[in-house]
């Protein structure tokens, strides 16, 4: 059984039909892409599987849980994180206080214990620090640890998300264009990141990416999407050479003109 | 300028980061502690109104400030605490007792009143509890075989533990108690910011989006909000009516409310200290502005004069200082210890106009 599987996705927005009839599956330990032009439907999927969205047909099971009877806050039980494509980070708070709310969903402690700081409330938050400094290490974020959000360069803050959706100890990742934005060797990071987060901390990855260099790097399977229908799925040199891709992004008559075009990008 | 060389996550987690922080509030603890023994006994008495409205503005301070909600119906859970209190009191009940009761009580009427209150965002909110403390008077009328209507209530003799606490008799025992629940109050909310219902807060106050995508329950998180927050105002709320002596439908207006709300915006929005700042010009430009129309002559006292000063304030600030009295002192802060190496755009923030709001 696959990690993440849905069936038969469909979602209406009036009458534009933003998801049509999708059918994908990501199993674990996978890196898998979605990729399409603008308005494909890519983030619908993933606000529909964080249940932002309700799907108006179809199934989306995570681990053999119905996604689809959660709520959105329950989402994150399970183990899944997820990005933002417009950063959402806390504005008003420090990179620290952003990362502790990622523990949000693994706190024990009760509203008494809370107010008057008694009983597991030092512990825990000593031990919420602790898994966080382990994902600062790994993200490098030590520098801008007490620094608020709102100060910061765009292109930590892409970092300090990634890292707040760590915090939360997923086992689906959900990254909506992390490298949107960011400069040639913040791309490369983002590449050796993604590539340990799936080797070293066991996290399946599902990400939306236009950079189709970074997504034939680091992702096993590609599904290409066109106006909300599955165009193709496969390994990324299969799917940037499907002639029905190349249609989507250069238009008709393009497959002959491009026939051997084959660069960094579709 | 002070550094912090941590060496332990406790650094964080304890409440004041170094020694010279810890004494300066104890050196504020010991002159507040000594304020009896040197100022008169009217000065003392204006001190513990400071204290009263700090109480009630911490509580709203909690909700618009750490969770970003809107209200201007606190003034119907000030009249809450203090009904509720003196009730509890009227019925046997000894004052420690009906105090922390009152408190309780109106935090758990006001969570139930934020349940669908909250589904409300925005200036949508600031209508809805508006709507309430005006409600909060005729309510009050209605009830009168309990509240005493129009007539009021007086307050009863406060015994704490046999001992009799009297305004006019020992207001250093007055005082000491307004002290007391101040600390105890602040201390609550400090615990509450450096635990995980406090950073729910400010991820509720900062994207509602995002917050729940890391597993917080929006719902859920506004309600407590709302329940702290009321609890703490009706804290403040009952303080206030038992020091005035006597109150009825009308002490707990709706003007009392807009009145805390631009206490808080005035003092700072977010910061405890904010919170005492604007009590203090709360509780201390009437008395202000009398001693200077005083000075100035008959001519000057318009009336309606303090109320208009108020709003001069409350737009000024809102214009040149958002972050109120505490804030600039933050930024004086700063650039004292920068100095002479501050620049003038130190402060300024950069917009973020990319946020996803629509997806509400």
């Amino acid at each position: 059984m696959s990690l993440l599987e849905l069936n038969n996705v469909t979602l209406k927005f009036g009458g534009v039909t933003a998801v049509n009839d999708l059918t994908m599956s990501v199993e674990e330990g996978q890196v898998y892409a979605l990729v399409g032009p603008n308005g494909a439907g890519k983030s619908t999927v993933f606000n529909m599987i964080s249940r932002f969205y309700r799907p108006a047909a179809g199934s989306i099971t995570f681990d053999g849980h119905d996604l689809l009877k959660l709520k959105s806050h329950e989402v994150p039980q399970l183990g899944i994180a997820r990005t933002f494509q417009n950063i959402e980070l806390f504005d008003r708070a420090t990179v620290l206080q952003n990362l502790l709310v990622g523990r949000h969903r693994l706190r024990r402690t009760t509203l008494v214990e809370e107010m008057f700081f008694v009983g597991r409330a030092r512990a825990q938050e000593r031990e919420h620090r602790l898994a966080v400094e382990e994902v600062i290490d790994f993200l490098d974020l030590q520098p801008y640890r007490n620094q608020m959000i709102a100060g910061l360069p765009y292109g930590v803050r892409k970092v300090v998300e990634l890292a707040r959706a760590l915090s939360t100890k997923p086992r689906l990742l959900l990254l909506d264009e992390p490298a949107s934005g960011l400069s040639v060797e913040e791309t490369q990071d983002m590449r050796w990141w993604i590539d340990d987060i799936r080797r070293q901390m066991g996290i399946t990855v599902l990400m939306v990416e236009h950079d189709m260099g970074l997504v034939s790097k680091v992702c096993d399977r590609v599904l290409a999407l066109d106006g909300g229908k599955k165009l193709a799925e496969g390994t990324p040199a299969e799917v940037q050479s499907h002639p029905k891709v190349i249609e989507a992004y250069l238009g008709t008559g393009a497959i002959s003109k491009t026939a051997n075009a084959k660069g960094e990008r579709v | 300028m002070r550094f912090h060389f941590k060496t332990d996550y406790d650094h964080d987690i304890r409440l004041f980061p170094d020694w010279w922080n810890f004494s300066l509030y104890a050196a504020l603890l010991a002159v507040m502690v000594a304020l009896p023994f040197v100022i008169s006994s009217f000065y003392l008495g204006e001190v513990t109104n400071v204290l009263i409205w700090a109480i009630a503005g911490l509580g709203l301070m909690m909700l618009t400030g750490q969770t970003g909600q809107v209200s201007l119906g606190h003034s119907a859970f000030m009249a809450m605490g203090c009904y509720t209190c003196v009730i509890l009191m009227e019925a046997g009940v000894p004052f420690v007792a009906a105090f922390v009761l009152c408190g309780i009580i109106t935090g758990v009427i006001g969570a139930l009143i934020a349940i669908p209150a909250l589904k409300l965002h925005g200036v949508y909110l600031a209508i809805a509890t508006l709507a309430l403390a005006i409600l909060a008077d005729d309510i009050i009328v209605i009830l009168s075989p309990w509240t005493g209507g129009v007539n009021g209530k007086f307050a009863p003799d406060l015994m704490i533990f046999g001992y009799e606490i009297n305004r006019w008799v020992n207001p250093g025992a007055w005082y000491y108690m307004a002290l007391v629940v101040v600390l105890v109050v602040t201390l609550i909310y400090r615990n509450i910011l450096r635990s995980p219902l406090g950073r729910a807060f400010a991820a509720v106050r900062d994207s509602e989006i995002s917050a729940q995508a890391m597993g917080v329950d929006i719902a859920r998180t506004k309600t407590m909000a709302f329940g702290i927050s009321c609890a703490i105002t009706g804290l403040g709320g009952a303080l206030m009516g038992l020091f005035a002596g006597a109150f009825n439908n009308e002490t707990f207006n709706f003007l009392l409310a807009i009145q805390l709300l631009m206490m808080i915006v005035i003092g700072g929005l977010g910061f405890i200290h904010g919170a005492f700042l604007g009590a203090i010009v709360v509780a201390f430009l009437p008395q202000g502005l009398s001693i200077l129309t005083d000075q100035m002559g008959r001519g000057f006292n318009i009336p309606g004069l303090e109320m208009g000063v108020f709003g001069l304030l409350l737009i000024a600030f809102i214009i040149f200082e958002p972050h109120g009295l505490y804030g600039r002192w933050l930024k004086l802060r700063i650039w004292l210890e920068l100095f002479p190496f501050a620049r003038r755009d130190l402060f300024r923030r950069q917009k973020s106009y990319l946020k996803t709001e629509r997806l509400r």
